[in-house]
């Protein structure tokens, strides 16, 4: 496998409230590479959009941020604002899940694509960045895209609104995307557009993209790795057969466990018993602990920690070893 | 469960049994008014719910599906009469809902029950969980002392407990406030509870849980739910039958498992081609059809077959002629001139079209 693209390392991301600090993701790890699509997956709260938030330094004021991001080898955590503005936007964009609030209500869409290219490098005349923001509209599937860049982005659809978003996070051709929830707020059919989309575009111009999603379904079609969060934590990261087909989670196996199928073939539903925990006040020992039908008491008082259970595959499960015969993912 | 077919009138439909229907739907029409200017004229109308006819039968699932804007909630609303529908009947038993004066109405909702969707919202937050699912029982003439028992049996039911009365609905997650919700619309014993978007404000996990326990319930207390849902793979999971509707047309009904594997109009195949499957052996092999542009609006809806702009196979009829929902056997009903019949798929009628280019298909 070629060099990272990005590499985080022990990343810590906290919240200071005035009832203690919340942990919201703990001792991250990992890798992207060039070209690939990683999935980021976790129920709300797991701690999968505040990683993606604080590589890209855009945390709240009271955030504690600790660990190592690098990116093509530049540490991203302490290089000065100045940098960071430069890699922002350029060399990794981020589309938001919900483009009515990440986009300017008093720009119209192609004055905010003329922006972007012209804030990274302004020898771009406005008139070429014109012309580039309509072609790039047009790369994204908006119709009538001369006419459509002149518009308000209350003007554009839901579905039309994301793809303006994400031609304006590919307008510099960034090597890393990061799309978070890309297609929540969308219906089935347009988010089927959407996808079919991102996936053009990240083929035409061969960058790396970070897709965070609560939706399996989502990942199963389009990622090429998984990393499962739980409350604040990396618990499994694989390919996605590993994680689809041979995980050796407990978490993984239980989520996938719990989610109907429509192709129906699944008759049962076995939920997960109890709550995600309070990350402000998270149980001892595996967080998943309390929810965790294959817990023992090691798990009580131990962190586990990552076990490397394959090519490319992790786990972070006391009994990981075990997990391998007695269990396989039902379907 | 199989369908036996039941001859009833125009809108007959197949049930679970050879029962009468309990709730029969009849050119339910819901329009909202546009108003503008100074003086607040009414400048148009949204037509959220154009012309429904569906029947739910006694102890059966009929999911609801559609896509946002489909007018599933307001059809699922104007049942109880939440919103005042525009024209048409909702028959309980002999009687029309839609007829009833208030203080019937009111007696009416002993059976006919909601359970919404933001379980944030639908909860009085300055009200303790024993009243919230204690109220109705005493606008309904219980007295508090039974009241009282019968709250902390319905909290047990729903997997809480019965001190769990005294708190709050902010004391709680969106999983057991879900839970307080439908303890609160099995207070009166009803025969049908509506169930708007029951789950997907819920985390996956949590999903499952309040699934099955909707699934218990029903079985239980011998109930009927309309489970209105945007989810295709919870509504097959939950459903007995499934009705898709589109800008505020019924486009499809049919038992589940035809619906969900013959499929005959071309707007469910392509709403079901859209869904992500959580398998990524599956996800690989599916040829996924994906349907141009919107969903156009409800205040001005497209002639004819109100899906024709996005329906790749559409022909000149469908400008100009609004498909009838017509029975095409077994109480599968469709709304299309040109139906996908005997296990037709998209695919081969865009083959046989020659319109294989005007769609785009992902492998």
């Amino acid at each position: 496998m070629s060099d990272a693209l990005l590499t985080v390392d022990h990343l810590n991301v906290g919240f200071a409230t005035k009832a203690g600090v919340v942990q919201a993701a703990t001792d991250i790890s990992f890798e992207i590479h060039p070209g690939e699509v990683l999935a980021v997956v976790g129920e709300s709260g797991s701690g999968k959009s505040v990683t993606a938030l604080a590589l890209m330094r855009l945390h709240p004021g009271n955030t504690i941020v600790t660990g190592d991001v690098r990116f093509e080898g530049r540490d991203l955590l302490n290089m000065s604002d100045r940098d960071m503005r430069a890699i922002r936007g350029n060399d990794i964009a981020m589309i938001f899940q919900d483009p009515m609030t990440a986009m300017n209500p008093v720009f119209s869409v192609g004055d905010q694509i003329v922006e972007t290219i012209r804030v990274h490098d302004s020898s771009v005349s406005k008139q070429d960045a014109w012309t580039k923001s309509v072609d790039l509209l047009k790369l994204v599937g908006v119709p009538e895209p001369k006419q459509r860049a002149s518009q308000y982005p209350h003007e554009y659809s839901g579905g039309m609104r994301q793809r303006a978003m994400i031609a304006m996070a590919i307008a510099n051709d960034p090597k890393l995307l990061i799309a978070d929830e890309p297609t929540t707020a969308l219906d089935v059919t347009v988010q089927a557009q959407v996808m079919e989309v991102l996936h053009e575009v990240q083929a035409e111009t061969g960058s790396a993209m970070m897709l965070i999603t609560h939706d399996l379904g989502l990942v199963a079609g389009s990622a090429d790795r998984v990393q499962v969060m739980y409350a604040s934590r990396l618990m499994e990261t694989g390919t996605i057969d590993q994680i689809f087909y041979e995980s050796r989670n407990p978490y993984t196996m239980a989520l996938l466990d719990s989610i109907p199928d429509v192709d129906g073939l699944k008759h049962e539903l076995h939920p997960i018993p109890g709550n995600p925990p309070s990350l402000l006040n998270p149980p001892s020992g595996c967080a998943f602990r309390p929810r965790c039908s294959f817990a023992t008491d090691v798990c009580s008082t131990e962190v586990p920690s990552r076990v490397k259970v394959g090519d490319q595959h992790e786990s972070r499960c006391a009994r990981t070893d075990e997990l391998q015969t007695s269990v396989g993912v039902s379907s | 469960m199989t369908a036996t077919i039941t001859p009833f009138d125009s809108g007959a439909l197949a049930g679970t049994g050879a029962d009468e229907p309990l709730l029969r739907i009849r050119d339910l029409v819901k329009e909202f008014p546009i108003r503008a200017g100074v003086f607040r004229r009414q400048v148009g109308a949204v037509q959220a719910v154009s012309g429904v006819n569906l029947d739910l039968y006694p102890n059966e699932t009929l999911g609801v599906v559609g896509e946002s804007g489909c007018g599933k909630s307001t059809l699922g609303r104007s049942l109880l009469r939440l919103v005042e529908p525009t024209s048409g009947s909702v028959m309980f038993g002999n009687e029309d809902v839609t007829a009833a004066s208030k203080g019937r109405l009111r007696e009416l909702r002993r059976d006919l029950q909601m359970v919404f969707q933001d379980p944030y919202a639908s909860l009085n937050p300055r009200l303790p969980i024993r009243d919230i699912i204690g109220e109705p029982m005493v606008i309904h003439g219980v007295s508090k002392s039974e009241a009282r028992e019968r709250v902390g049996e319905l909290l047990t039911r729903v997997g809480l407990l019965p001190e769990h009365g005294n708190r709050y609905p902010h004391e709680f997650s969106g999983g057991q406030r879900q839970r307080i919700g439908i303890a609160r619309s099995l207070a009166l014993r009803p025969k049908v509870i509506i169930l708007d978007e029951p789950v997907s404000a819920l985390d996956v996990s949590i999903q499952a849980q309040v699934l099955n326990l909707l699934d218990e319930i029903q079985a239980e207390y011998n109930l009927s739910f309309m489970f209105i849902a945007h989810d295709l793979s919870v509504v097959r999971h939950t459903s007995d039958r499934v009705a898709v509707m589109y800008l505020g047309r019924i486009a499809e009904v049919a038992d589940k498992d035809v619906l969900y594997e013959s499929p005959a109009h071309p707007y469910t195949q392509s709403l079901l081609s859209a869904v992500p499957v959580a398998d990524p052996r599956r996800e690989r092999s599916r040829k996924r059809i994906i349907l141009q542009g919107d969903v156009p609006s409800p205040a001005n809806p497209p002639a004819g077959c109100r899906f024709h702009p996005r329906c790749p196979v559409a022909q000149d009829k469908c400008m100009t002629d609004t498909p009838e929902l017509v029975d095409i056997g077994a109480g599968h009903q469709v709304s299309c001139h040109f139906p996908l019949l005997s296990g037709e798929t998209l695919l081969q009628r865009l083959g046989d079209m020659g319109r294989e280019a005007a769609i785009s298909v992902k492998s």
